[in-house]
């Protein structure tokens, strides 16, 4: 029996490629976890945001630093609040399950209607952090041994993960994902997401910003590319700041919105000022210094 | 189905589980590749390869398994290398572009194969070969009015085509790398110590809690070991000349290694193609600052994780003979090879990185001593991929 899916493509305020959208239909569909990489800026934790609100679902985020277990996820036993409760007698110390709570991918399990959840860089954890989740995200059910209490979801919920590459995370862990790399944007499909943020944005202004943009990315050897958060920090920065189009490829203005490195800053100035002087006079012997 | 597929990807290197596969098959069944090659080309993609460093050889095997499916008249290489040379795009008059008959496409299509049949290299600025900046009906940044673009956007997504571009080649892991992805491929390169060596210094809350817990409330400290990196390690560079082309890798190498503040200890020595009597202190390989290589086995335990670095490409005399070293004022009593083999059996756990690329390990110059060489130590790339591997190598033991 052919089985209707919620399709996911995009939302008003994020544009998602189609091979992203084929990605996270896939997922959808096959109830696996999506995996999401791609340079930094590229809207990554944004996504979890769009498929929540593009399939009209709740989203739980679970933020991963470098201290957080995987068992923090599932379930937390307050055992300091027991401890405390025991001395003054106030409480129902008995009973532990008062001293349970839920972590977020418990949370998802326990939701009485499908979540998406994201689990925000998880290569921030230690190396062996996704491992331990293996089991949990395979059959979505896991014990409380204190109280005896298994857990199962309700619905399975739409599991996001991004990374950022700062680990490599374990081959069997990978094996249960869906993958994809979100790639940077064409100039097309940026003016497109601009388009998403700035709806009123002179055409001329950005078309130009762009060019600016991607010229400034074509340089080799920057240590910090800019991505798309920055283009659109730089656009409100130009559009603010009142500059007139023309001067902006000129000039660059507001470089430091767009680089945060300082090696870069002078390696873009430089370029910039030996493009413009090398058009006025060629220098002679040019070729001659290599 | 397609089952030859998933050997294929098996031997361009992506590396596929069976259970990957099954997932695929599952996705099939449901119609997830909407019945389009392309559609198929992302479902494989996104549930077959999971890093973006495979996707260059997913889209070769692609390119290989579904080769003349879509489209018959795809373009080989060796085309888009003769583009690749291009000339800057050509201006043209309106009057000029009279000159341009009318076309019709199938007539183009016998052209393009039988130009493709009979050209034998690159060409630009002409009017019949396929090339850029001419006017001939095949190639880019021409102009012909009635012509076939060779390279650039796809119209129609062909899933053919999009793996021939091959968009992720600058992906791939066995290329040459920054320092940062040296960084993360180090940070593998750790061993914690275990639960039972060591003092007790850490306080165990969890214990603490537990066993005050126990007795009532009455406080009851725990202390535990914590757990520590104990990797220490040495890199040993080949400083010479003929390491010259390599500089940059190199240089990335050891900024890494540096950066990277995870290991015990870390020192850095120096050599001249081969070690002998001294090992050097600073990459210039003087003796004036050196030390006995004898005292530097002393000083250094074989618990240290060693690293060469170098090209392995020498004279045959230097490794084999007495006295052999290329440097003029130094004299070796032993030839080299004797010093590299008391090396590698000191050290529990020792690679060699070379910079040449394994391909032309048995094929470039110094084949003869690079061979020697491998006998010694175990020999990987200096590569992200080949770091990771002799890395996996430094962990397990001999």
């Amino acid at each position: 029996m052919p089985k209707v899916y919620t399709s996911f493509s995009g939302t008003d305020d994020y544009i998602a490629s189609e091979d992203l959208q084929n990605s996270v239909n896939i997922a959808v569909a096959l109830g696996r976890p999506l995996l999401i990489k791609g340079e930094p800026g590229t809207g990554k934790t944004m996504l979890a945001r769009s498929i929540a609100k593009g399939l009209n679902k709740k989203i739980l985020i679970w933020n991963i630093k470098s201290t957080t277990k995987a068992k923090d996820g599932l379930y937390i036993y307050d055992t300091v609040q027991r401890l405390y409760d025991s001395q003054f007698g106030d409480h129902d110390v008995s009973d532990i399950r008062h001293y349970i709570k839920l972590g977020k991918l418990g949370e998802a399990f326990a939701s009485t209607e499908q979540v998406v959840l994201l689990i925000d860089e998880i290569d921030k954890a230690d190396i062996e952090f996704p491992n331990d989740l293996l089991w949990e995200l395979d059959i979505m059910s896991f014990d409380i041994p204190e109280t005896g209490e298994t857990i199962t979801a309700k619905h399975r919920p739409i599991v996001v993960i991004t990374s950022n590459a700062e680990k490599e995370l374990p081959d069997a862990f990978l094996r249960r994902c869906i993958f994809h790399y979100i790639e940077f944007p064409d100039e097309k499909m940026m003016s497109a997401i601009v388009n998403v943020h700035y709806p009123d944005l002179e055409k001329q202004l950005l078309n130009e910003a762009l060019k600016a943009f991607y010229w400034v990315r074509s340089i080799s050897g920057l240590q910090k590319k800019p991505s798309t958060s920055e283009l659109l920090d730089w656009v409100q920065a130009l559009t603010v700041g009142g500059i007139s189009p023309n001067k902006i490829s000129k000039e660059l203005p507001f470089l430091g919105v767009l680089l945060k490195k300082d090696r870069d800053f002078n390696a873009v100035l430089q370029r910039l000022h030996s493009q413009g002087a090398q058009k006025k006079t060629p220098a002679p012997g040019f070729l001659r210094n290599w | 189905m397609f089952i030859n597929f998933f050997y294929l990807l098996r031997n361009y290197g992506v590396p596929v589980s069976i259970n990957e596969w099954m997932t695929l098959t599952e996705a099939l069944c449901r119609g997830l590749a909407f019945s389009s090659l392309y559609g198929f080309y992302t479902l494989a993609r996104s549930v077959l390869v999971k890093s973006e460093t495979h996707f260059d050889r997913y889209d070769l095997a692609f390119q290989h398994y579904f080769y003349g499916i879509e489209t018959p008249q795809e373009l080989t290489e060796r085309v888009m290398k003769w583009l690749e040379h291009a000339l800057p795009p050509l201006r043209i008059s309106p009057e000029e572009r009279k000159q341009f008959q009318e076309w019709d496409l199938d007539e183009l299509r016998r052209q393009l194969e039988e130009r493709l049949k009979e050209q034998k290299g690159e060409h630009h600025g002409g009017g019949n070969w396929i090339g850029t900046g001419g006017t001939s009906r095949f190639g880019h940044s021409g102009y012909n009015p009635a012509g076939v673009r060779i390279g650039g956007e796809s119209v129609n997504k062909s899933a053919v085509k999009v793996a021939a571009e091959r968009k992720y080649r600058g992906f791939r892991a066995d290329e040459t790398i920054g320092i940062r992805q040296f960084e993360v491929a180090l940070r593998k390169l750790r061993q914690l110590s275990s639960k039972e060596e060591g003092p007790k210094e850490e306080l165990d809350l969890d214990e603490t809690i537990r066993e005050t817990g126990d007795k009532g409330g009455l406080l009851h400290l725990v202390w535990s070991r914590g757990r520590k990196n104990t990797v220490k390690v040495l890199l040993i560079m080949d400083s010479g000349g003929s390491m010259t082309p390599y500089m940059r890798i190199c240089s990335q190498l050891f900024t890494a290694m540096n950066r990277a503040s995870h290991f015990k200890d870390l020192r850095f020595f120096y050599f001249h193609n081969c070690i002998y009597d001294n090992i050097y202190l600073d990459p210039t390989c003087r003796l004036s600052n050196s030390i006995k290589t004898k005292s530097f086995l002393q000083l250094f335990d074989p618990e240290y994780k060693v690293i060469f670095v170098g090209d392995a490409s020498m004279a045959p005399s230097e490794m084999l003979m007495v006295n052999g070293a290329i440097d003029w004022d130094v004299m070796n009593e032993e030839p080299g090879i004797i010093w590299m083999q008391r090396l590698a059996e000191h050290f529990d756990h020792s690679i060699w990185l070379n910079p040449i690329p394994a391909y032309y390990w048995d094929r470039t110059i110094g084949y003869y001593t690079i061979a020697m060489m491998r006998k010694i130590f175990p020999m990987y790339e200096l590569t992200l991929e080949g770091l990771e591997q002799g890395i996996k190598k430094l962990k397990v033991n001999k």
